[in-house]
C-alpha cells in the first residue's frame, strides 16, 4: 500500500506550542512546525503502516526552512521526504496549490492508494485544499475524519461535520483530511531525528521537476488578487477603567451598574432584595 | 440569460434552526444585486427539500432552483458539488455564495475545482466597489489581518462566508419568488463515498450560541483552575461560558465552548471577555453584542479597542472580584 502525506510548515505563532501543564509557550519551536492537523494526518498514516504495512511518503510545498519539517516526519517514521520548494509557487491560493500537490502526486507516487493531509492547517488555512485535491485527482474523499479503518480496499471513516456524527464508506484509492482532535501523534524519537537530519531521504523539487504548467502554479495560478491587505479596525470608543480588580469593579457597577442590571434583566444595586 | 447577472445563494438546510448562515447570505445578497442590476436565487439540492424552498422565498430569494430527487438524498459534497456544477454551467451565475459550515465550505471547494473557478474562503464582508468589483474580504495570515480579494478573470466568483457576518431579513410569509424546478443531471452520481449512517449528536453548545450573555475566557486568565471560576460568575450572571481556541487546546474548556470561526457562533446582549486578545477568528463568531466588557492587561488589545467598557487589570482577579461583587448584591 502507498500513501501520500501533505505536511505544511507553519509559524509556530503564540498559541500552538503551548504546554498546557506549565502554561509556558514552549520557545524551542517557536520558527516552523509541522502544523498539528498535518502531524494527525502523518500519524494516521504511520498506523496504517503499522497495522498493514505500507510505503509512506510527505510532500510539502513551501520554503527551504520546511525541510526540517520533513525530516521530522522522516523520524517519525515516514520512509521519503520531497520538498516542492521554488519561487515560482510561492503566493499560491488554493487552486494553485491543489494543482501543484496534483502535479507533484502524478510524479511522486501515481499508483498511490491514500493520500492525507490535516483538514485545516494553523496558520491561514481555509479547509479548502483537501477537497480541492480529491477533485484534481479525481477521488472519492472525507474532510474532517476522526476515525478509520480498513477491509481490504474498503475503507470505512467516521467525521462530524456540523453536529452530525456521519459513517462513511469508499473504495482506495482515495482521499482523507483528518482534524487536530483525532490520532495523537507518537512523540518524535530523538535517536530517529538525528538519524533523519544526518542522512534522511529528503529530496528538493521545483516546478520544472514536477513538470507544471508555470502558467497554473504560485501568484501566475491563482484567481484571486488582494488589492488592499490591513489590520481590522477596532469599532468602538469604550470606555477605560483601570486600578486595582476590586476598584476596577467597584466602578464598573458605580458606572454601569443600571446598564448591567438591564442586560441581565436583574437588580444589581445591592439593595435588600424581598 | 447570460446577460443576467445572477447572485446565487446554496441552501445548506441541515441545521436550519441552528444555523442561519443561508438566509443570512440572502439577504446580503439582495444589498448587491440591487447595485449591481442582479437576481438573488437561491439553490435548492436535495430529497424531500419543500420546506426550504418555502423559507428561502420568504427571506429574500427572487428565484429558486429547486432540484428535488431521490438522487439527491444523501447530504454529501461530493454529491451536490457535482449537480451544482452542472447547474452552474449552464446558468452562468456572477456570484455563488455559500456558508462557511463545515458541509459549506467541503462543497464550495469541490465545487469550486470542478468549475475551475477562484474561491475564497471565510468571508467576514462582501461588497462592490466603485468600479464594480465584488470585493471579498476575508482574514489573512492568521486572522491578524484583512484582505480584500478580487477575481479579475474567473467565473463564477466564488467565497465562503462566515456565519454571523450578516444580518437576515425578516420573514415575509407573502413574498413569491419564481421557481425553477429541474432534474439533476444524467447520470448523477457522487465521487464514490457512501454514507453509512449519520446521526445528530447530543449537546453541542446550543445553550452558548442562544445566551444572552456570555462570559467568554481567554489565555489570558492563567490556568485551567482559574478558567473554572468563570463558571461560578455564569451562574451568577445567568449566562455561559465561552472559550478562545489556546483554552481549549489546553484542555481547560471543552471543545463545545470555543467561540469563533471554528466553533460556536454567540450573539449575546451582554459579553465578558477576560484574558481574550481578540483575534479575528474569535470575534468572527460574536455577532454585535450590546454591550461588552473586556478584561486585559494590555490596553491595545483588539478586544480592549471593541469593548464598551475596557478594564486594564488581571483577568482573574477581575473574575474572583466580580463574583465577590455580585455575591455581596444578592445576585446568587
Ligand atoms: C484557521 C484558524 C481558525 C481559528 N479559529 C479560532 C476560533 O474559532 N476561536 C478562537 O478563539 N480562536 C481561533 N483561532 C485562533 C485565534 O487566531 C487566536 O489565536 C485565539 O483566539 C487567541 O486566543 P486568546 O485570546 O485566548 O489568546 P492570546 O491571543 O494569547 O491572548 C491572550 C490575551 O490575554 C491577555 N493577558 C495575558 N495575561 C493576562 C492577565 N493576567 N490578565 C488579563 N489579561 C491577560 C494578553 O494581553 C492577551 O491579549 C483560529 C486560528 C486559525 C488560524
Amino acid at each position: 500500500m502507498r500513501i501520500v502525506v501533505f505536511v505544511k510548515q507553519v509559524p509556530a505563532v503564540s498559541e500552538l506550542p503551548w504546554d498546557a501543564k506549565t502554561g509556558q509557550l514552549r520557545r524551542e519551536a517557536a520558527e516552523g512546525m509541522m502544523d498539528p492537523a498535518a502531524k494527525r494526518a502523518l500519524e494516521a498514516a504511520l498506523r496504517l503502516k503499522d497495522a498493514h504495512g505500507a510505503q509512506v511518503i510527505v510532500i510539502s510545498m513551501g520554503p527551504p526552512s520546511a525541510e526540517e519539517t520533513l525530516r521530522e516526519a522522516v523520524a517519525m517514521g515516514a520512509d521519503r521526504g520531497f520538498l516542492l520548494c521554488d519561487p515560482r509557487l510561492a503566493g499560491a491560493d488554493t487552486l494553485a496549490t491543489s494543482y501543484t500537490l496534483a502535479r507533484a502526486v502524478g510524479a511522486l507516487s501515481p499508483d498511490f492508494d491514500l493520500i492525507l493531509l490535516g483538514c485545516h492547517s494553523a496558520d491561514s488555512e481555509t479547509g479548502q485544499v483537501g477537497p480541492h485535491l480529491a477533485e484534481e485527482l479525481g477521488l472519492p474523499a472525507a474532510a474532517y475524519v476522526e476515525k478509520m479503518a480498513l477491509k481490504g480496499r474498503k475503507l470505512t471513516v467516521e467525521r462530524v461535520s456540523d453536529g452530525w456524527l456521519e459513517t462513511l464508506e469508499m473504495d482506495l484509492p482515495a482521499l482523507l483530511t483528518v482534524t487536530a482532535r483525532a490520532f495523537r501523534p507518537r512523540p518524535v524519537p530523538m535517536t530517529g531525528l538525528e538519524q533523519a537530519f544526518g542522512q534522511g531521504e529528503v529530496f528538493i523539487l521545483s516546478a520544472a521537476d514536477l513538470r507544471a504548467d508555470p502558467e497554473h502554479v504560485g501568484w501566475a495560478g491563482s484567481a484571486g488578487r488582494i488589492i488592499k491587505i490591513y489590520a481590522p479596525a477596532a469599532q468602538k470608543k469604550g470606555e477605560l477603567i483601570q486600578g486595582t480588580p476590586k476598584a476596577c469593579v467597584r466602578e464598573l457597577m458605580a458606572r454601569f451598574g443600571d446598564r448591567l442590571g438591564g442586560l441581565l434583566a436583574k437588580d444589581l444595586s445591592g439593595e435588600e432584595q424581598a | 440569460m447570460n446577460q443576467e447577472r445572477a447572485i446565487w445563494v446554496v441552501g445548506d438546510y441541515r441545521n436550519y434552526f441552528q444555523n442561519r448562515v443561508t438566509l443570512q447570505l440572502l439577504a446580503k445578497a439582495g444589498e448587491l444585486a440591487a447595485k449591481m442590476d442582479g437576481t438573488v436565487c437561491a439553490v435548492v439540492m436535495g430529497h424531500g427539500v419543500e420546506e426550504w424552498v418555502g423559507e428561502y422565498q420568504a427571506h429574500g430569494a427572487q428565484r429558486i432552483y429547486v432540484m428535488d430527487h431521490p438522487l439527491l438524498s444523501e447530504y454529501l459534497p461530493g454529491l451536490f458539488a457535482r449537480a451544482l456544477e452542472s447547474l452552474a454551467r449552464q446558468r452562468r451565475p456572477e456570484i455563488i455564495l455559500i456558508g462557511a459550515t463545515s458541509f459549506g465550505k467541503e462543497l464550495a471547494a469541490r465545487a469550486a475545482s470542478r468549475l475551475g473557478t477562484g474561491l475564497t474562503a471565510d468571508c467576514v464582508d462582501l461588497y462592490l466597489d466603485q468600479e464594480g468589483r465584488f470585493v471579498q474580504v476575508a482574514p489573512a495570515y492568521g486572522g491578524n489581518l484583512l484582505a480584500e480579494i478580487v477575481f479579475p478573470r474567473h467565473r463564477p466568483q466564488m467565497a465562503t462566508v462566515r456565519p454571523g457576518a450578516f444580518a437576515e431579513m425578516p420573514h415575509d410569509a407573502s413574498a413569491r419568488a419564481e421557481i425553477i424546478r429541474l432534474d439533476p443531471p444524467a447520470g448523477l452520481s457522487g465521487d464514490g463515498v457512501r454514507l453509512v449512517s449519520c446521526r445528530r449528536l447530543g449537546y453541542q453548545g446550543e445553550d452558548l450560541e442562544n445566551a444572552k450573555v456570555v462570559i467568554c475566557g481567554g489565555r489570558g486568565l492563567g490556568s485551567r483552575k482559574k478558567f473554572k471560576n468563570l463558571h461560578e460568575l455564569a451562574r451568577l450572571l445567568g449566562g455561559e461560558v465561552g472559550a478562545t481556541r489556546p483554552v481549549v487546546h489546553a484542555d481547560w474548556a471543552e471543545e463545545e465552548r470555543l467561540v469563533g470561526q471554528a466553533g460556536k457562533h454567540i450573539k449575546p446582549r451582554l459579553l465578558f471577555s477576560l484574558g481574550v486578545s481578540g483575534a479575528i477568528q474569535h470575534t468572527a463568531g460574536i455577532a454585535d453584542p450590546e454591550f461588552t466588557i473586556a478584561v486585559n492587561k494590555n490596553p491595545l488589545a483588539v478586544m480592549m479597542q471593541k469593548a464598551d467598557v475596557a478594564i486594564k487589570a488581571d483577568a482573574h482577579q477581575v473574575a474572583l472580584a466580580l463574583i465577590r461583587e455580585l455575591k455581596a448584591r444578592g445576585s446568587s
